[in-house]
């Protein structure tokens, strides 16, 4: 068995609401200098050691994320 | 024998009643149809409805993409059988690829539920040929993650053949990309709409009944084939 792992996040261009809030939380919060949010999705797969990362890199553009508004990084 | 149209009910739908009971006002045999049969009982056009399809587990509309009855609902809607999302059924369509784009969170991150009023662009596709290109109505518009998002390219390319079916008139609800409300695939049968038709189809319950021609529209063209 192994560990991936897989962060989904929203294209730079696409505007992220979720972010916008929590950076508006955190001014509210008293804290400074963070400049911008962007949320996105963690994911953690328990996978055979054989399972090739042509099949990882199917998942994850495929279900994972949607390519047309997100961009996905493959951590093995 | 009438024309059979189907609505297919996920886990978290909520307005395929409303939609069963919009085409059967239209004129048409409503045909209830469950997300994991694959045989979709010889309907001649589906109608994905609203809702949160699998508890909006994932993305809006991500999961339900792989059920057994989206499998035979894009076999069909690749053959030219007429195909409308509405809402969840439109974040579903983008979500199967058989619509570009995408919809997101709406811009002011709050839910928007209000009469709207939208625009019919395009009066040629399967399901908006009973209304005048250009026709004003008022339907419900109620949705948090609604915003329509492209990139340049493909919004280019929707308004050069006239594939954006719908737009928002007055204030855009959701931060949609150039206030569009629906479109539909190049052959005009797969069409996705965030605002809800079905919503208006009777006086003692909607706005108007404005929403209506969605429905018989595709009677129409089913009866004429």
């Amino acid at each position: 068995m192994a560990r991936v792992v897989v962060d989904v996040v929203m294209k730079p261009e696409i505007l992220d609401p979720q972010g916008q809030a929590i950076l508006g939380a955190l001014g509210r919060l008293g804290i400074e200098g963070v400049n911008s949010v962007r949320q996105g999705k963690h994911f953690e797969l328990d996978v055979s050691d054989d399972l090739d990362d042509a099949t990882l890199t199917k998942l994850a553009d495929t279900l994972l994320a949607n390519p047309v508004i997100e961009d996905f990084t493959i951590h093995r | 024998m009438s024309v059979r149209v189907g609505v297919v009910t996920f886990p978290g739908s909520l307005d395929d009643q409303d939609a069963l009971r919009a085409i059967r006002l239209a004129g048409a045999e409503p045909v209830p149809l469950w997300h994991g049969d694959k045989w979709l009982s010889d309907v001649e056009a589906v109608v994905l409805p609203g809702g949160f399809s699998y508890g909006d587990y994932l993305r809006c509309g991500a999961i339900a993409r792989f059920s057994p009855a989206m499998e035979s609902v894009i076999d069909g809607a690749r053959n030219g059988m007429p195909v409308l999302g509405i809402c969840n059924g439109f974040q579903v369509l983008c979500e199967a690829h058989l619509l570009p784009g995408a919809l997101i969170r709406n811009d002011h991150r709050k839910f928007a539920c209000r009469d709207q009023r939208v625009r019919i662009e395009n009066a040629a596709t399967a399901w908006t040929s009973g209304y005048q290109p250009g026709q004003e109505v008022l339907i419900p518009l109620k949705n948090g993650e609604g915003g329509y998002v492209a990139d340049e390219r493909t919004l280019d390319e929707l308004e050069a053949h006239g594939r954006v079916v719908a737009r928002y008139l007055g204030d855009n609800p959701n931060g949609s990309y150039r206030g569009i409300a629906g479109i539909c695939n190049a052959a005009g049968n797969v069409v996705g709409l965030m605002p809800h038709p079905e919503h208006a189809v009777e006086s003692l319950t909607g706005p108007s009944t404005d929403g209506l021609a969605f429905f018989t529209s595709v009677l129409t063209k089913l009866v004429a084939a």
